[in-house]
């Protein structure tokens, strides 16, 4: 493979250095190094960093292929910068047997824009009964160690005890989706004052922080790690802080919707801020804000979920909920969290490549942008401001919360083990 | 006045204040011998009901033909959230053939927003309820109720509830009524209260421009009207209350209680009635109750409305303002 030398690069937003590529790895950091045989992609100052991971992206299949696929959305992490996406188990058949997982794993080796790490289910059908078979799921050529029924909540006491327990076996993690499912039957958006207003249906932070109350307890008692999804309330942090302190093993991550959206937005019944779980309070952003900055949050996770058109194109309560996130994540992160001054770039590439990877225990990924390393690299112009336009989405859905908005920052390049998927923000 | 009717929180007073002496013209038409107007001939109104209501429905009929429109009823039980047809699809074939006005009746929270905001239509919108948000021409049904019991059916013209006090009781949680009541007389000026037990009330309805009482006993005294809301029976199962005969000993409406009030205050129900669950007998059929009243005048406030909508700036019943201007 050839060699590519990208000169003047801010290196997690640090001062302007040259990194060369050799092949499928990073051969030196420094400055002033030779062009010699190399392509030379000129930085200009935009920041550098290692390929963004996400722990939550819904590629949809098999079995939703209208709304997107294995190659368009990995193609859409390859335009937002991700080097490695780890897909979501809610497909349709569910991927909770060796065979879907294996099905998963290998469409992303073949669509070459980005590793896909299957997720497994962590029940059979995602219905919260049997345990699916998560050792033959670990055991299979896509090594699944991240279990998880996102979509649902793992609601059964003695069943999320089990699996936290089993897992233990191949050192896996469970990712719970917490959700009381009685105290939000029938659920449509955040309870509060709007919902109030709005005659919606509402989904109290209870809901969600009894589940994380109960798991982290669950967690401690058995001695396993858990793995929070989409936190997205104050008292959840606040509980996650209390476990963390405790020294319980346990990780979280926000999307960035919840770092920047408020169910005020809700007022227009526009099917597109529907989500789950639901968009909350300013007071509840701002909590969130913090406790990424401070480590309380471990990640950013997109939770990537394409719905078609027509999903979308109804009334509030017929909708589907879910937003696509993978093209906007990294500039929303600029927005409410480096240009808040609430994280440096070092900061977002530890949220959002380092801890990812090692909470998933992607190889590979998430590593320093130094000699030796595999070259995963995502190049961001961060002085770039632009209106977000989904006409121009790699994903095969549209259904984003942010078309018109104006957001910071735009991944330029991305390279997948030394080659190139992202040129100039085109992909290759 | 807007384009839509949507929510009753988007009049001002001076709006509302123009739809119930629209409706008191209105309802002079219904005391002629030929109770109808050419107002709106040649335009045609739809009744898109995604929900059974016949009361509703039927009114709002009564309503467009005294106007001389065209009346199309299209009804789709149980389609609103099942797949199938959706409400963009129904809207779009309605609109094109050649649809005014656009009553409608949804299950879902939202959707006359939706269908008047998306594009998806031309068509003026009347939302005929919708979930549990907003039903607005039953809240100025009942504020035209009030102000001609409360303050009179002339004297009344041209002024607003100012000072009255309304308490509304039973189940606030799920009551579109509640919500559009709320709105609607905040704006008039009336002091409300809202009564029922605190499952049946919203998070957050501390923010709404009005009392909140778990106790109707200490309320009724200071009620110039009580409007009592409809308690379905299932409300029961999912724990809300516990009996029946628990919920009526403590929020339903009999006799005793109705003596608690001044004796100019009136009862108010916007139906259908659960008698003996909200209000016995006694008091649903006495003539402080207004209910049979609600209904006349149902039919002269969604005549008001239309013709305010759809009518233009002529004025709707020329020698009735003249005669009155004199
Ligand atoms: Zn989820």
């Amino acid at each position: 493979m050839s060699k590519i030398l990208i000169r003047g690069a801010k290196v997690l937003g640090g001062e302007p250095q040259d990194v060369l590529i050799d092949g499928a790895t990073i051969a030196e950091v420094g400055t002033g190094l030779s062009a010699d045989g190399a392509e030379v992609v000129e930085a200009g100052g935009k920041v550098l960093l290692p390929g963004l991971v996400d722990l939550h992206t819904h590629l949809r299949e098999p079995g939703r292929e209208d709304s997107e696929t294995v190659l368009t959305g990995t193609r859409a992490a390859a335009s937002g910068g991700y080097t490695n996406v780890f897909a979501m188990a809610n497909t349709f058949p569910v991927a909770d047997t060796a065979g879907v997982v294996e099905q998963v794993w290998r469409l992303g080796r073949e669509s070459g824009y980005c590793d896909v790490q299957p997720i497994g289910a962590v029940t059979v059908g995602l219905e919260g009964a049997k345990l699916a078979e998560l050792g033959a799921m670990h055991e299979s050529a896509a090594g699944v160690t991240v279990f998880s029924d996102d979509g649902k909540c793992v609601h059964d006491a003695v069943i999320m005890r089990r699996a936290l327990e089993y897992v233990k076996a191949f050192d896996g993690v469970v990712a719970q989706h917490a959700q009381e499912p009685r105290l939000t039957e029938g659920a449509q958006m955040n309870e509060g004052v709007v919902s109030a207003e709005l005659g919606l249906g509402g989904w109290p932070a209870v809901a969600e922080e009894s589940v994380i109350a109960r798991d982290v307890l669950l967690a401690e008692h058995v001695g396993s790690r858990v793995h929070i999804c989409h936190l997205s309330t104050a008292g959840s942090v606040e509980i996650v802080r209390w476990a963390k302190s405790r020294g319980i093993d346990v990780t979280a991550e926000v999307t960035p919707h919840h770092l920047l959206l408020t169910d005020e937005l809700v007022r227009s019944y526009n099917p597109v801020y529907k989500v789950n779980p639901p968009l909350r309070t300013e007071r509840d952003v701002l909590a969130l804000r913090e406790a990424l900055a401070d480590g309380t949050i471990d990640i950013v996770a997109t939770d990537h979920a394409p719905h078609p058109h027509e999903d979308k194109d109804c009334e509030w309560a017929a909708a589907a909920m879910g937003m696509v996130g993978l093209e906007t994540a990294l500039s929303v992160v600029q927005e409410t969290m480096v240009e808040t001054g609430l994280l440096d770039w070092a900061g977002v590439a530890d949220r959002m490549s380092v801890k990812p990877a090692r909470i998933g225990q992607a190889t590979g990924h998430g590593r320093p942008v130094s000699a030796g390393e595999p070259a995963n690299l995502t190049l961001v112009d961060t002085e770039y401001r632009g209106r977000v336009d989904p006409a121009g989405f790699a994903s095969r859905s549209r259904n984003t919360p942010y078309e018109g908005r104006e957001l910071p920052g735009r991944v330029t390049h991305t390279w997948l083990r030394g080659k190139a998927t992202l040129v100039d923000g085109k992909l290759t | 006045m807007q384009r839509h009717l949507i929510s009753a929180a988007d009049l001002t007073r001076d709006d509302a204040v123009l739809i119930l002496d629209t409706a008191e013209e209105m309802a002079r038409v219904a005391d002629r011998p030929i109770k109808k107007l050419p107002t709106l001939r040649g335009r045609t109104v739809v009744n898109l009901f995604f929900e059974d209501s016949t009361r509703t429905r039927i009114s709002f009929e009564a309503a467009e033909k005294r106007l001389s429109a065209d009346v199309i009823n299209f009804t789709a039980k149980g389609s609103s959230v099942s797949k199938g047809e959706s409400l963009k699809d129904t809207a779009q074939t309605l609109e094109a053939m050649g649809v005014d006005a656009v009553v409608i009746r949804h299950g879902a929270s939202g959707a006359p927003y939706r269908l008047a905001t998306s594009g998806w239509i031309d068509a003026a919108v009347v939302n005929a309820g919708d979930g549990t948000h907003q039903h607005p021409t039953q809240a100025l049904l009942d504020a035209f109720t009030m102000r001609r019991r409360l303050v009179g059916r002339d004297a009344g013209l041209g002024k607003d509830l100012d000072g009255r006090r309304i308490t509304l009781v039973g189940d606030i949680l799920h009551s579109r009524v509640a919500r559009s009541n709320v709105d609607l007389l905040h704006t008039l000026g009336a002091e409300v209260t809202l009564v029922a037990p605190p499952t049946l009330l919203p998070v957050g309805v501390e923010t709404w421009p009005c009392e909140v009482s778990y106790d109707l006993d200490s309320t009724l005294p200071k009620s110039d009207a009580v409007m009592l809301l409809r308690v379905q029976r299932e409300r029961m199962n999912a724990a809300f209350f516990p009996t029946e005969r628990e919920y009526s000993r403590r929020y339903g409406l009999d006799g005793e209680r109705m003596a608690k009030m001044p004796d100019h205050a009136i009862v108010m129900h916007p139906g259908p009635m659960v008698r003996g669950m909200e209000i016995t007998a006694e008091v649903a059929d006495s003539d402080r109750c207004t209910a049979v009243e609600q209904v006349t005048n149902g039919v002269s406030i969604r005549m008001a409305v239309l013709y305010l909508l759809l009518g233009g700036n002529e004025p709707a019943v020329t020698h009735a303002r003249t005669s009155e201007e004199k």
